[in-house]
């Protein structure tokens, strides 16, 4: 083998300026996928991030047919105590999960005493939802970072709109699910920035509070949000609470609980979904210039070595080792494209990471993109190339393999 | 028994709806450790003959046995791996390969065919290297040598195997005379040193004598056969 490797990189330098060429194009191939993965990549961990860490949680539970109605908030389709319970219960089951924090969604009028508006507010114990949500208090823009009894977080958006500060008194009004109306004059305790997705501009109060403006005697929740120690395991989880919930169902046979990601509850994910689209045709864009790049090398090196073809298939090598010569020969210019690619592209992904490059998103400023690549990236794009390569070489190399040694030796 | 039996050996090509005859009827004998040569005008057919007998073309018809076997039966691997092990192989045009050194050239039939250590290929490499007389070359490339020592190199490679049968096809047709003259006595030499037997073609009339046994071939049919120092009609 070590001969076959030999006789390939010699034939490699023998046309080099050839071979420069071609492992050249394959290695910025390599350095756009890697660069291009790596600055999508950080752009959409980024935003999952922000969307699971400071609004929505990995996963939540909710009553069946709460996310159908969703935009309205619905009182009626919430988890009573004994499924609250049931749920609790099946969380705790699960060792993947780091935290939960049960959540009161409700939908109200907010007046600053001159003026009212509408508002969506989260009834949350402070600990577990700053457990679960662990960004959700870097939002907080003004005030304490803490959501206390008797205050109320305002979103930034409706601070502004409605002229309140931090330490102004407001009311929040809201319908029970029995019709009824009631009030509370809460304390603005901090005013929350306000960031695009879904609930990203959802006011919080503590959920003794929501349970007093709601009038409910025993408490009922809306939804409960999950984090995981290790976000790869989302669906394995996802899918498990699912089979552990699902034996719990109504009287007309259907389940009480539904369980979503946060994919199925974020329109992000379909832009994520377009960057893993993206990905992949330039990955395919990578596939389709590494196949071309080295079967035109390899055609035109069987083409020009048919007399030395001959020789050696006359001197008895076997067709075998001639189709290993021509596709170790592949292999070599394929991993040459591959490692310079490789090197090249960590370095530019250095300097991006260096240039602390900023972007916008939605109401979200300055956000610092800093792109990585994991390990994984570079072993996959470095596998893809090299097997592309040996693919690229395999005819060419058949070709070789299957020669008349009489019809390669009078080739002119 | 001869190493190479000949009975009434035929090839034909078509191109077409036209048949070629290129070798009619052939039938010889040659024995082991024998240094013959085929000579006669472009177009007689000595290179078909040659490339039948080094197993890299089929007979269309006819029998023939090299060292005991009957390659017309052999499929392309059997054909391979007999020539791996049986015969050795000097062109014309020397054949080199250039990305490999004097050493390497001649150590590849063991490297790549015959899989021999490197201890043994070393010692064969070593020895025929001397015997050629291009032991101070071993490490220079083929762009790096002259037309002679390349040859010299050929004959080393196509020995290097211990093979039982060297053909040679026009060996001297791109050397001057004098070298020329040095391989084909190079090539004795060998078949003296390894017992090796040599069949060469040529049309070269200044070295036709150098052979002890000689084929005449016209129009694809062997026309005579002379040895040294008598003659006899096929």
């Amino acid at each position: 083998m070590y001969n076959l490797f030999k006789i390939a990189i010699r034939n490699l330098m023998r046309y080099r300026r050839r071979t420069l060429l071609t492992a050249s194009l394959i290695a910025i191939g390599v350095i756009f996928v890697l660069v291009f993965v790596s600055v999508s990549g950080s752009f959409k961990n980024m935003i999952i991030g922000q969307i699971t860490g400071s609004m929505l949680g990995d996963i939540e539970i909710h009553r069946k047919g709460y996310v159908a109605s969703i935009d309205n908030l619905p009182l009626t389709l919430m988890m009573n105590p004994p499924q609250v319970k049931k749920a609790d219960g099946a969380i705790k089951t699960i060792p993947d999960i780091e935290a939960h924090s049960p959540r009161i969604k409700f939908g109200g009028l907010f007046s600053n005493f001159t003026e009212t508006t509408n508002i969506r507010l989260n009834g949350v114990y402070p600990d577990m939802e700053t457990k679960t949500l662990p960004l959700l208090t870097s939002r907080i823009m003004q005030g304490e970072k803490a959501i206390k009894k008797g205050e109320i977080i305002v979103p930034e958006l409706l601070a502004r709109g409605m002229k309140v500060n931090v330490g102004d008194m407001v009311v929040v009004i809201a319908t029970n699910k029995d019709g009824s109306v009631n009030g509370k004059q809460l304390k603005v305790g901090a005013i929350l920035e306000s960031v695009t997705g879904p609930g990203g501009r959802d006011g919080y109060v503590h959920i003794e509070d929501a349970m007093e403006i709601l009038r409910m005697e025993e408490q009922e929740i809306s939804e409960i949000a999950i984090k995981l120690y290790d976000f790869s395991k989302l669906n394995t989880v996802a899918h498990r609470l699912d089979a552990d919930l699902s034996s719990d169902v109504k009287k007309q046979d259907k389940p009480v609980f539904e369980v979503h990601t946060w994919e199925t509850l974020s329109p992000f994910y379909n832009i994520a979904r377009m960057i893993d689209m993206m990905t992949l045709f330039i990955k395919i864009m990578l596939i389709a210039i590494v196949l071309i790049s080295i079967m035109n090398v390899m055609i035109m090196a069987v083409y020009e070595r048919i007399r030395e073809i001959g020789t050696i298939a006359a001197i008895g090598t076997l067709p075998g080792k001639i189709l290993a010569m021509f596709v170790i020969e592949g292999f070599s210019l394929g991993v040459l494209g591959a490692v310079v690619g490789n090197v090249i592209g960590l370095v530019i992904v250095y300097i991006l990471d260096l240039a602390k490059i900023t972007f916008n998103f939605g109401r979200q400023t300055g956000l610092l993109l800093s792109p990585a690549l994991r390990a994984s990236d570079i072993l996959v794009v470095s596998v893809i190339v090299i097997i592309v390569a040996v693919l690229g070489s395999l005819q060419p190399a058949l070709k070789a393999s299957k020669m008349e040694p009489i019809a390669a030796l009078r080739h002119v | 028994m001869g190493l190479v039996m000949a009975e009434n050996i035929t090839k034909e090509y078509h191109s077409g709806e036209v048949t070629v005859r290129a070798l009619k009827g052939a039938s010889f004998n040659i024995e082991p450790g024998s240094f013959v040569s085929f000579v006669g005008p472009s177009g007689s057919g000595k290179t078909t003959l040659l490339n039948l007998i080094g197993c890299l073309d089929k007979l269309s018809a006819g029998r023939l046995l090299v060292a005991g076997m009957d390659v017309s039966s052999f499929g392309k691997k059997d054909s391979a791996i007999f020539r791996g092990k049986n015969i050795g192989f000097i062109f014309q045009d020397f054949n080199l390969i250039p990305v490999l050194t004097v050493f390497e050239n001649i150590e590849y039939p063991l490297l790549m065919v015959q899989n021999a250590s490197p201890g043994d290929r070393k010692k064969r490499v070593m020895s025929l290297l001397d015997a050629v007389g291009m032991a101070e070359q071993k490490d220079k490339y083929p762009d790096q040598i002259s037309g002679g020592q390349k040859q010299r190199v050929a004959v080393a490679r196509a020995l290097v195997t211990n093979p039982k049968l060297v053909l040679a096809d026009e060996p001297t047709a791109n050397l001057d005379h004098k070298t020329a003259y040095m391989v084909i006595e190079l090539m004795k030499k060998m078949r003296d040193d390894f017992q090796t037997t040599f069949i060469f073609s040529t049309h070269d009339q200044k070295i036709v004598g150098e052979a002890e046994i000689l084929y005449m071939m016209e129009d694809g049919e062997l026309v005579g056969k002379q040895m040294k120092g008598g003659e006899e009609h096929v």
